[in-house]
């Protein structure tokens, strides 16, 4: 059975012009696996997985034929039911450990904060179980991170810190938004293998976005691409290279190699994409 | 063209580039790679004057780089920064970005200069009075590039251009920085993390370690994937 499911999914905004429609009705299927979408910046992709743990606020729209987490419908669900299943079964890591770590809070005491809202267990028990959440993400020292502030890690170790925080509960499906751009190259594949791990091991759904293709090729089994609000092919991860529409193949064709032999990199024909759009 | 010497830089007490001597030739694009806090980024505020509390020597061309405000620093060389949400004043239109420096150093032309270097750029001529909130992201970078180019520096300083980009957009404003420096015979220093970007529009290269060069190699060994330095070559198989 799939742990996901997702019908005509439709994300939408009002603007002086009248709504603005920027997921246009995709429908996908997840189960226990590793979903990658890729897209440029306003392809829709962040809203995607915001609407799916039902972040878009007003004036912002959602609706779905079906939108199905394991049996749960997520478009009925009241909020309060909503909020005890993120974090809990559902949850996201964000882009920029800067922005999105509590300043003032000592890290123990906020990936504590999660364990005290969703479960019953108690002061000591709780700090157990964030040092073993910090160890699994490869932190040396968890004792002396407990009592650290954000500022005092680097980025690298913020970005764990955060996925710490978001496997503590060993949710069921995690949402990962560009889990590494804001982080330096060398640090980004051990943040990556990292989730990686966690998600294999435990038994996790993965979604990740990204626009990196390449990245998403390395750590998904399969990948949507999205453009200008819609699915517009669908492959299997290790297929990537064989892809067939346009744009894929175009972003693909723009990325600069370490071998780089070309003259001039080939540019996206975004009229002929568009083109192709209206004739669908 | 661009000329270290023992360059030390300091933050207060903290020593955070070490004795960095490099050559440039005129008309060469060179890339300082290195991961965030090896000092690449302090290299280059050196270079352009933002960071005066350094020891050694600094040349452009034939200038000696003085300590402090340096007047004719701008005429040589000239920066484009990481971000184009961040690096353009949001309430000045394009053509204000554009005049601004022709006014300050008392250029004549002022009108056939700002669409002049518009076309340079590649961005269309509807765009003069939009403001950076109107642009894409693509948009604003060329109007950033447009701007360092506004007082014909021979130099440019390019602090990550593109990795705030998209693939497809990166594309499009390294080819114009490639084209740019064809066609204007301009030396670039650039700064980034991004080894293929290096690739595509380097041909020589320096990596930086905790303040240190630890090699200046041509980029060509990169394209082999066989640098020098053991640390170079770690740095290699870390990036995909």
């Amino acid at each position: 059975m799939s742990l996901l499911t997702v019908e005509n999914l439709r994300v939408s905004f009002p603007t002086e012009q009248g709504r603005v429609e920027v997921v246009k009705g995709i429908s996908f299927e997840l189960g226990r696996e590793r979903l990658g979408i890729v897209g440029e910046s306003g392809s829709g992709k962040s809203m995607t997985g915001r609407a799916l743990l039902r972040l878009i606020r007003e004036p912002g729209l959602v609706t779905a034929d079906q939108m199905n987490f394991d049996g749960i419908d997520l478009l009925t669900l009241p909020e309060k039911g909503m909020r005890s299943l993120r974090g809990a079964r559902l949850s996201m890591v964000m882009q920029d450990p800067k922005f999105s770590l509590n300043p003032v809070m000592r890290i123990g005491d906020q990936i504590s904060e999660v364990l005290r809202f969703h479960g019953r267990l108690n002061r000591r028990a709780r700090r157990q179980r964030v040092l073993q959440a910090l160890q699994s993400v490869r932190i040396q020292d968890p004792e002396r991170v407990y009592l650290q502030y954000p500022h005092e890690v680097s980025g690298g170790m913020g970005q764990r810190i955060m996925i710490a925080m978001m496997v503590v509960l060993e949710p069921d499906l995690m949402i990962a938004d560009e889990p590494t751009s804001a982080l330096d190259v060398s640090v980004q594949s051990q943040v990556l293998d990292i989730m990686d791990d966690l998600v294999r091991n435990k038994g996790m759904g993965l979604i990740l976005i990204s626009h990196d293709l390449n990245l998403v090729a390395r750590y998904c089994d399969r990948i949507l691409v999205m453009f200008n609000g819609r699915i517009v092919e669908s492959c299997i991860a290790s297929e990537l290279h064989q892809a067939s529409h346009p744009y894929t193949r175009g972003l693909l064709a723009s990325v600069p190699t370490m071998d780089e032999r070309r003259e001039r990199l080939p540019v996206l024909d975004r009229a002929l994409l568009e083109g192709l759009e209206t004739h669908d | 063209m661009i000329e270290l010497r023992n360059l030390s830089i300091f933050y207060g007490e903290t020593q955070v580039v070490k004795e960095v001597s490099l050559s440039i030739a005129r008309g060469a694009s060179f890339a300082l790679v290195g991961e965030s806090g090896s000092g690449k980024s302090t290299i280059l505020k050196a270079l352009a004057g933002q960071v005066t509390d350094w020891t050694g020597q600094i040349r452009l061309g034939d200038h000696s780089l003085e300590h402090g405000r340096d007047p004719a620093l701008v005429r040589l060389c000239q920066m484009v920064f990481q971000d184009p949400f961040g690096s353009l004043h949001p309430r000045k239109s394009v053509d204000a970005t554009l005049s601004e420096p022709l006014a300050i150093h008392r250029i004549g032309r002022q009108n056939e200069r700002v669409l002049e270097a518009m076309d340079a750029v590649g961005l269309a001529r509807k765009f003069r009075f939009r403001l950076p909130h109107q642009l894409s992201g693509g948009q604003r970078q060329r109007v950033a590039i447009a701007r360092a180019l506004m007082l014909n520096p021979p130099i440019l300083l390019l602090d990550e251009p593109t990795s705030a980009l998209d693939v497809s957009v990166q594309a499009e404003v390294l080819n114009l920085l490639k084209s740019l420096r064809e066609d204007h015979g301009l030396t670039y220093f650039l700064v980034t993390h991004d080894l293929p970007v290096v690739s595509f529009l380097c041909d020589e290269l320096g990596v930086l370690r905790n303040g240190e060069l630890t090699e200046v190699t041509s980029v060509e060994r990169l394209k082999q994937g066989n640098l020098q330095s053991e640390y170079g070559n770690e740095l290699l198989s870390k990036s995909h």
